[in-house]
């Protein structure tokens, strides 16, 4: 902000606001440098400074505005930087590029054609929103990530930031905010999709003198970041919905509880944060409306299980992380035993919105039983990763295939894993489901907070059921013992199958463990833990079969059941597994059919890789197999 | 207060609102085990033994007993067919960590033999001690440090070497109510309250050496 006027009244806001609309060319050119973690990593940051100076180097400072925003979503492609109002996208930009893009582009009005996405059809698309990756998807909470400057409030209320709050405070009864959240149908992003309004609602009701609103910034699950991409890119638009939840519920704090390992995301919400403080937007007698409200940022200490509403709320207190084991719900007794509505990030930026467009508006977007939009992380063998947001509703098959692209290197589809740890996997047979709420429940799997990992065709289920159990037995808090002890034991049983040692009657004891920690653990977290494991036996059954009885690895992943051969007929001898063996396994003659050495092998699979895809010489065979052979091979020697 | 009435296995009674199940339960005579539960200290609902079933309006949820506080019109089952199945799987999750559990429970329900990977730490983290230590004798000696199955009991060394020895083998000394045994039966190498100066850092239940190293340092030795 150049200047600071404290605002005092709700007509000073709307001055303000027409101040900063007025101050805009809508046909200014901007530039929009994607600053969010996955484009960082590719150097964003360099390229950004590049632009700093290729800009004023050009003398084009004053003409076009230079922003690091939040993610735009299409990783996989990163640095993504998008012109604007053209909307011209550029992907995987470098440093090098920048002078190039400055002199051509913003100088002399043409793209570069070698920077721009490369349809199928060969042809570069010019325009972000036709690229397959944005064109199916619905933008509604993620879409102004490109448009705003996170560190900036202007760029916010330029976009129709804060006139939902000041609607809500100024027009609107704290009981109308309640019930207008509640006929939109909106459910909770973070987990079990449970009402957002009925918390609301609930939070609302017990007679207190003071009540907490909480974001749950604790996003832990493997492989997911939707969180961190709204709280890096849009901050205001989170801290917005919870003072919104504030006046409804009658609450004058709010938390942000934001993990640890999100130093972007907490120090763009604590700059907000500030400025909303200094302008008046946030403290004593809000626009003089009388409402009141402050936000405290607790970081968290790198917990999974502080995801949980009652554990989270005991860390805010000061204490361990660790759920609450009574019965009773945190809006009647939350934080510091006070009524406290916790609702994850996504949830609370969709309120805005909700306020701003109206229930029906919203209503208006998604399938019968969940409503809006939801933002996805989109990553494991999928050719174009990132973050996704689309209707509810949609098919697994749309989301995979028409904005993913398909699978990585054109493999077949084996399996989508929902929901991450507590969620579970979906087959190919399920691939037309309706993304919704309740669609996946019933699937065995759950939405959870929107991780998507697509898994091919080389995936091992049981593998992948043993990293989601291994990564909970870590986030376990270990108080109760079904979560403690049963993870630990289903562990054992995950990594006997994978070992070849497996017991014929694992499958009940998985069974028998499962069933019991779904009824009797403590928390969401070990209720949920078995998801994995029983969503994969559910659709993978003879998998487990195959590494329980035959010793074997359909997907060719766990090292103990598989050996490499090379086949003798398909081999055409080009040497490519020999040079890239790192234990010289491997030897052949020029143009002779090569030969592995079971004995040496250390099953690294770069051989397998680096086969030709038009020979595939290179296979998997069962490790038992392979001993068998030997055996014969040396009873025949010996007679 | 007020009288709730409730069913435990299809019996009518009528308890003081704000009672627990698990204490309805047994004063109507149903036989619940518990491990974790010690009267006079807040439940905590670590041990899950004492799950019982409760139906309201042919709806059924497991709940822990010792924690949820009876209800009107609610019918608890303290031996239902669920119940029995999880509370064996439970008794064998325990059995792995502590195979001197008691045998007639074990027959009770059935428990398989030799299915769990043993995990002989014998301590099953009740928490008895870390919270007699801390809510009845106010001293908060004994806490939990770690996460999941890495979680252990370990004692603050420089109040241990003031308070054990003073509290060790007296009526209210934690040794006392520790259902596994652990703390008496290592008492003389990990007890905290041994006098022994070398054992004064070491957890309640070591692992290895590295790791009683490793709280040694992070509890800062005296």
């Amino acid at each position: 902000m150049s200047e600071i006027i404290k605002l005092s009244s709700p007509s000073d806001f709307e001055s303000l606001r027409e101040k900063i609309i007025k101050g805009r060319d809508p046909n200014r050119t901007a530039v929009a440098v994607c600053s969010g973690p996955g484009c960082l990593a590719y150097a964003s940051g360099k390229v950004f400074k590049r632009f700093e100076e290729a800009l004023s180097a050009a003398g084009l400072e004053g003409e076009v505005t230079l922003a690091q925003t939040g993610c735009h979503g299409f990783c996989e492609r990163g640095p993504s930087v998008v012109i604007l109002p053209d909307e011209i996208c550029y992907l995987r930009v470098s440093p090098e590029d920048v002078n190039e893009i400055v002199e051509t582009t913003l100088k002399n009005g043409a793209v570069v054609e070698r920077l721009l996405y490369k349809g199928e059809d060969g042809l570069p698309i010019q325009k972000e929103s036709d690229i397959p990756f944005y064109k199916y998807q619905q933008k509604v909470v993620f879409g102004d990530n490109k448009r705003i400057d996170p560190r900036s409030i202007e760029d916010y209320i330029a976009r129709g930031g804060y006139t939902a709050l000041v609607k809500a405070i100024t027009t609107m009864t704290p009981e109308a905010v309640i019930a207008e959240v509640k006929d939109s149908g909106l459910r909770g992003r973070g987990g079990g999709g449970f009402p957002a309004g009925a918390k609301w609602e609930a939070t609302a009701k017990p007679p207190a003198d003071t009540r907490y609103v909480i974001v749950n910034a604790d996003e832990g699950d493997p492989g997911a970041y939707m969180d961190r991409g709204i709280l890096e890119g849009n901050p205001h638009s989170v801290i917005e919905g919870l003072m919104i939840g504030g006046y409804a519920i009658g609450a004058n704090e709010g938390y942000i509880y934001v993990r640890q390992e999100y130093p972007l995301a907490i120090d763009n919400v604590l700059y907000a944060l500030d400025v909303l403080r200094e302008l008046g937007l946030l403290g004593e007698n809000i626009l003089g409306t009388g409402f009141s409200f402050d936000i405290i940022v607790h970081k968290g200490a790198g917990a999974f299980v502080s995801g949980e509403s009652s554990a989270l709320m005991s860390a805010i207190e000061g204490r361990v992380g660790e759920p609450r084991p009574k019965y009773i719900r945190t809006s009647i007794s939350g934080l510091r035993g006070k009524p406290s509505c916790l609702n994850n990030v996504e949830t609370w930026a969709n309120v805005p919105l909700i306020i701003n467009k109206g229930a029906n508006w919203f209503k208006s977007i998604g399938t019968e039983g969940s409503k809006g939009t939801k933002i996805f992380s989109l990553v494991g063998n999928v050719k174009n990763t990132g973050l996704v947001e689309v209707p509810m509703g949609m098919t697994l098959r749309q989301i995979i295939f028409d904005i993913g692209g398909g699978i990585r290197d054109d493999k077949e589809f084996k399996a989508v894993q929902t929901g991450g740890p507590s969620g579970g996997v979906i087959p190919e047979e399920m691939l037309d489901l309706h993304v919704d709420y309740d669609e996946l429940y019933s699937a065995g799997s759950m939405m959870g907070s929107g991780g998507m990992i697509v898994m091919d065709k080389d995936t091992c289920m049981v593998n992948v059921a043993k990293y989601f159990l291994e990564f909970l037995s870590d986030e376990s808090c270990g108080k109760c013992v079904p979560c403690r002890d049963g993870i630990d034991q289903l562990l054992e049983v995950l990594r006997r199958m994978t070992a070849g040692t497996a017991r014929p009657d694992d499958l009940d004891l998985i069974e028998d463990i499962s069933v019991m920690m779904k009824e009797c653990a403590l928390c969401g977290l070990g209720q949920s833990a078995p998801n994995p494991v029983l969503s994969s036996i559910k659709y993978f059954k003879d998998e487990y079969v195959a590494h329980i009885n035959d010793k074997s690895c359909p997907g060719g992943v766990c090292k103990a059941l598989i050996a490499y051969t090379i086949d003798v007929e398909k081999c055409i001898g080009c040497g490519k597994c020999m040079k890239v063996c790192p234990v010289n396994a491997i030897s052949g003659d020029k143009k002779k059919p090569h030969k592995v050495n079971n004995a040496l092998c250390v099953k690294c699979d770069s051989c397998y890789q680096e086969c030709p895809s038009k020979v595939q010489a290179v296979t998997k065979i069962r490790q038992a197999d392979v001993i068998t052979a030997f055996a014969t091979s040396e009873e025949a020697a010996n007679e | 207060m007020s009288d709730i009435t409730l069913k435990i296995n299809g019996t009518e009674v009528t308890v003081e609102a704000g009672t627990m199940v698990l204490d309805a339960a047994r004063k109507a005579g149903a036989e619940i085990p518990t491990l974790c539960n010690l009267e006079g200290l807040e439940p905590f609902g670590a041990c899950r033994l004492c799950v019982v079933e409760i139906v309201r309006g042919g709806r059924s949820r497991i709940v822990a007993s010792c924690l949820y506080p009876v209800e009107n019109g609610i019918d608890v089952l303290t031996e239902s067919e669920k119940v029995v199945r999880y509370r064996r799987t439970i008794l064998e999750l325990l059995k792995a960590r502590w195979p001197l559990i008691d045998k007639k429970l074990l027959e009770k329900y059935g428990v398989p033999a030799d299915r769990m990977v043993p995990r002989d730490n014998f301590c099953i983290m009740c928490g008895i001690c870390v919270r007699h230590c801390s809510e009845r004798r106010k001293e908060n000696v004994l806490g939990f440090v770690g996460r999941g199955i890495e979680r252990q009991v370990v004692s603050y060394t420089v109040r241990a070497k003031k308070v054990c020895p003073e509290c060790f083998d007296k009526e209210l000394s934690c040794l006392r109510f520790c259902p596994t045994g652990v703390i008496v039966n290592d008492c003389a190498t990990v007890c905290p309250a041994s006098r022994d100066e070398e054992a004064f850092a070491k957890p309640v239940r070591v692992r290895d050496d590295d790791n009683a190293a490793a709280v040694k340092k992070s509890l800062g030795d005296a």
